[in-house]
Order: structure tokens, then C-alpha cells, then sequence
């Protein structure tokens, strides 16, 4: 399955790695900053409307 | 704006003041290279250019935290906003005064130094000139980092990251004349490269720095 | 439509409210072809294409390597646009965006620098060289962490605004300088030494050389690279004026109770 990479395996796959994980991570920490942000709006627009 | 100057030099002089630790600083770098790298004449000479600017870089970069907080912190940076010479004017006066305090003390005394470092013969003039022509443009540099950060609590930090990379090109040409006036070759064209840096910053920045503090002070 | 029409229509999303319910109708349409773009790229370059006969296998870097060092520039570009029209509109989405890209330009960066590293060490020797590319790259790269620095470090968002988008401004001819000076200043150094290294790893150079069989999947690429770009910009702006609206209804309920 995977391509003879010969003697440059490690540098290949440690940068697909390295730069899979970066993306990853920034993704999921965009996501997860933006629903609690999210949340955190309804929440507080909510208790605005209540209060009048 | 000459009131302004002297009030500014003053104010440095006096005790207090901070007249003088940036020098002391650029002295403890200089002589503390030499028990980081070892005493060899040769080593020490090669690298003496390089570590003469950025000593005085680092020296001039410690001192902006000081070029315009206290001004902030008393007031009378609101009044000098207010007083009929344009803002730009003020923080050209301020990045002249910090420049006579702390770039021109730093000039006079790189040659002392350089003899702690071996620094070859004719290394000394072109180090001289380098500076002499390379601390404006850190001084001007420098108080736009001190107006973009004179409102914070704890600025000094972020003041060194944010005008440390500005200092990349003054640095690198700056040390660059030096470096090859120390091994006799042409200096001819990094020399009016760091001129014209200086100049183009002298003649531009204290725009966007009288803007920034217009912000600030807002 | 008139070009008059056509440039108030685009200022509308200008407005919170109206970004919000674009960006949300788009944003499915960019994580999808992004991802599609990327993943499609990716194996395509890793499984489907030959080695270089020079580079051997190291050659599958490019397809993360030069978009992403493409997106670190392309980034910076796109705040020093937002950050100027912040300061000439005063629109608030525009500078929350410039916020909200400089992150995602740090981790470009990054991953340009981190796959440079990793693709140097067997091709040149070495994991760093002070090469003019690589050097100016690093300074790119204290140019965002100053800025987002200063976006952090100010308590009042608007005063924040102003100030990055100066230093971003500031920065930019700073940013232009170095790059200059660093070529001058690698030359002086090491005469012509650079200039067969940094050609074999610049884009420009490797899409003249490289023949289609690379250049394909490297286009699918930076096209999922610059899709994702979009999307995570849009995404994280809308994060901000979220962010932002609840400070200010924080601010009114104090004023209020």
C-alpha cells in the first residue's frame, strides 16, 4: 500500500505528519473556541431577552 | 520644541533618571562574551563587529520602556498632546533626546569596547561611523514600539518582541559595515543602505508613531 | 450593476450581522472542497507520483511544503489589506478578521519552516541553513508572533484594532526590508553558495522544472490550502464578532444592573 519511499521514509512521512497535525489541531481548536464561543452568546443573549 | 529637548535631557541627567544604565548594560554584554566563548584573540576578533551592534541594539532596547512611561504615567503626555506643537513633532523630539542619552554614549564608548574584543585595526572607524549612522534609526524605531505599548501595564516584554524584528535591517547592515570594514573589503554599499534606512525611517515613522499615540491617548 | 453598486454590495457584508448569515450559507461549501482539495492532493502526490531523480522521495513535501509557505505570505497580505481597510471604513468585521488570520499564518509559517527542516536535512545536510528564503521566513514568523501579541495584550478592542493595524502596516515595510537585507547580507556572507540550494526548493523554480506529473497534484494543493484559508478565516471571524458581541452585552448588563 504504502510507496517505496527508499531511504527518505522518515523525512517524508515526518513531515506529512508534522504538518497534518499542525492543520488538525489548528482546525480543531478554531472549532472548538468558536462553540463555546457560540454558547456562550446564546447564553448571554438569553438572559438579556429575560431581563428585558 | 528646544524647551522640550532640554526638559527631556534634563530629566535624563537627573538622578534617577537612567543616564547611563544603557551603557553600563552594553559594558556587562561586552565583557561577559568572552567567558561565554572563550579568549581566543582570533575568535574574539572575528566576532567583535557583530557582538559590538548588538550590544548596543539590546542596550538601546532596554532603555525605550523608559522613553515615554514616564511621561504617560504623569500626565504630561496628554499635556504635551494638547500643547500647539503637532504630536509628530513631540515624538520626534523624544526619539532625539533618547538617542542623545542613550545612541551617542553608546557610539562614543563601541571603540573601548572593541579593544576588549580585539577588534582589528581598521574595524574601529567603520564600527564608529556604523553606529553613529545606525542608533537614529534605532531611536526612531524604538519609540514607535514605545508609543504602540505605553498604555500597558506590563510593556516591556511585548516592547522588546514587537521592535526587535523592525531592528532586523538597521541590524544587519549596520553590522555588516562593520564587520567588513574590520576585514578591509568595500563597504560602500551596505553603508548607504543603512543610511538610507535611517533616513527613510527619520522621515516616516514619526507619522505612524504620533498616530499610534493619538490612539492611545484617546 | 454599476462598479458603484457592485462595491456597496461587497461592503455590505461589512456588517456583523449580514457576514454571520453569509459566512454560515458558504462556510459547508469551503470545508467540503477544501478538505476534497487537500486529501484528494495528498494522496495523489504521496502514492500516485514517481520520484525525483535527484531529490528521490523527498520530493512529496512540496505538496505541503509551498502551499503552505505560499498561505504564510498570502496570509500577511490579506491583514495588511483587512488591517487598511479597518482603518480607512472603520468596519469592525474587517480588523476582527485580521485577528482572527493571524494564528492560521503562524501555523503556515510553521509548517513551511518545519517541512523545510525536515526536507533540508537529507537534501542539503543540514536541518537549518541561514539561506535568504528560510531566513526571511523566521523573521515572517516573529513579524505574527509580535502581532498577535499586541492583540492580546490590549484590554480595549477598538484601540487594539488600531494599533495592530498600524504595526501591521509598519511591519509590512519592515517585513519588505528584512527580506532585502537578508539577501544582501547571505551574499556578503557565502558569494552564489545559496542560489542552487534555495532554487531547488523554491516553487517558482520547481514548476518550471518540475514536470506535470508534480505539478498537478501540488495545484490541487495550494487550491485546498487556500479554500481551507478561506474557510478557517471566515469560521474564526465569525468567532470574534461573537466574542466581541458578548463583551458588549456583558458591558450593557453591568451598566443596566
Amino acid at each position: 500500500m504504502i510507496p517505496d519511499l527508499g531511504k527518505y521514509a522518515d523525512a517524508v512521512l515526518s513531515s506529512y505528519a508534522v504538518s497534518i497535525a499542525l492543520i488538525v489541531a489548528l482546525v480543531a481548536f478554531s472549532v472548538m473556541r468558536g462553540r463555546k464561543v457560540r454558547a456562550e452568546m446564546e447564553k448571554v443573549e438569553q438572559r438579556m431577552s429575560r431581563n428585558g | 520644541m528646544i524647551a522640550l529637548l532640554l526638559r527631556d535631557l534634563k530629566l535624563a541627567f537627573r538622578a534617577g533618571g537612567g543616564f547611563g544604565l544603557g551603557l553600563a548594560f552594553f559594558l556587562i554584554v561586552t565583557v561577559m562574551v568572552p567567558f561565554a566563548v572563550g579568549p581566543q584573540s582570533s575568535l574574539l576578533s572575528t566576532i567583535a563587529p557583530g557582538v559590538l551592534w548588538l550590544g548596543a541594539l539590546l542596550a538601546c532596547l532596554l532603555s525605550l520602556d523608559r522613553l515615554l512611561a514616564l511621561d504617560w504615567e504623569d500626565g504630561s503626555l496628554d499635556l504635551l498632546a494638547t500643547a500647539p506643537l503637532p504630536l509628530e513633532a513631540v515624538v520626534t523630539v523624544k526619539a532625539l533626546a533618547h538617542w542623545l542619552t542613550t545612541g551617542l554614549p553608546l557610539v562614543l564608548a563601541a571603540p573601548f569596547l572593541g579593544v576588549l574584543l580585539n577588534l582589528p585595526m581598521p574595524g574601529f572607524f567603520w564600527l564608529v561611523i556604523s553606529l553613529l549612522i545606525g542608533t537614529p534609526a534605532m531611536s526612531v524605531i524604538g519609540t514607535f514600539g514605545a508609543a504602540l505599548t505605553v498604555g500597558l501595564k506590563r510593556g516591556g516584554l511585548l516592547l522588546s518582541l514587537l521592535v526587535l524584528p523592525l531592528y532586523v535591517p538597521t541590524l544587519i547592515f549596520g553590522a555588516e559595515v562593520a564587520r567588513r570594514g574590520a576585514t578591509g573589503m568595500e563597504v560602500q554599499t551596505p553603508l548607504l543602505m543603512l543610511a538610507g534606512i535611517t533616513a527613510a525611517t527619520i522621515a516616516l515613522l514619526p507619522f505612524a508613531s504620533a498616530a499610534v499615540l493619538r490612539i492611545n491617548l484617546r | 450593476m454599476s462598479i458603484a453598486a457592485k462595491a456597496n454590495a461587497l461592503w455590505e457584508y461589512a456588517n456583523p450581522r449580514k457576514f454571520l448569515e453569509t459566512s454560515e450559507r458558504v462556510l459547508p461549501f469551503f470545508w467540503i472542497v477544501s478538505t476534497i482539495c487537500i486529501v484528494v492532493g495528498l494522496i495523489w502526490g504521496f502514492f500516485f507520483t514517481p520520484d525525483d531523480y535527484k531529490q528521490g522521495s523527498t520530493v512529496k513535501i512540496i505538496y505541503l511544503h509551498v502551499p503552505a509557505a505560499l498561505m504564510a505570505i498570502n496570509c500577511w497580505l490579506m491583514m495588511l489589506a483587512t488591517s487598511l481597510v479597518w482603518l480607512v471604513r472603520r468596519h469592525h468585521v474587517s480588523a476582527l478578521a485580521a485577528r482572527a488570520a493571524a494564528p492560521i499564518g503562524i501555523v503556515m509559517t510553521l509548517i513551511a519552516l518545519l517541512t523545510g527542516a525536515i526536507w533540508g536535512q537529507p537534501m542539503w545536510g543540514t536541518w537549518w541553513a541561514w539561506d535568504p528564503r528560510l531566513t526571511s521566513f523566521l523573521i515572517l514568523f516573529l513579524f505574527y508572533l509580535g502581532y498577535v501579541a499586541l492583540w492580546e495584550a490590549i484590554e480595549d478592542p477598538d484601540t487594539a484594532a488600531d494599533l495592530t493595524s498600524v504595526l501591521c502596516l509598519v511591519g509590512s515595510v519592515f517585513a519588505i526590508l528584512s527580506r532585502y537585507a537578508v539577501n544582501f547580507w547571505n551574499q556578503g556572507l557565502h558569494q552564489g553558495a545559496s542560489v542552487m540550494r534555495a532554487g531547488a526548493v523554491t516553487g517558482a523554480d520547481t514548476e518550471e522544472k518540475v514536470s506535470n506529473v508534480f505539478f498537478y497534484p501540488l495545484l490541487a494543493c495550494i487550491i485546498g490550502f487556500v479554500l481551507l484559508f478561506i474557510a478557517l478565516v471566515l469560521y474564526r471571524t465569525g468567532t470574534e464578532i461573537r466574542a466581541r458581541r458578548i463583551k458588549a452585552l456583558q458591558a450593557r448588563e453591568r451598566v443596566g444592573g
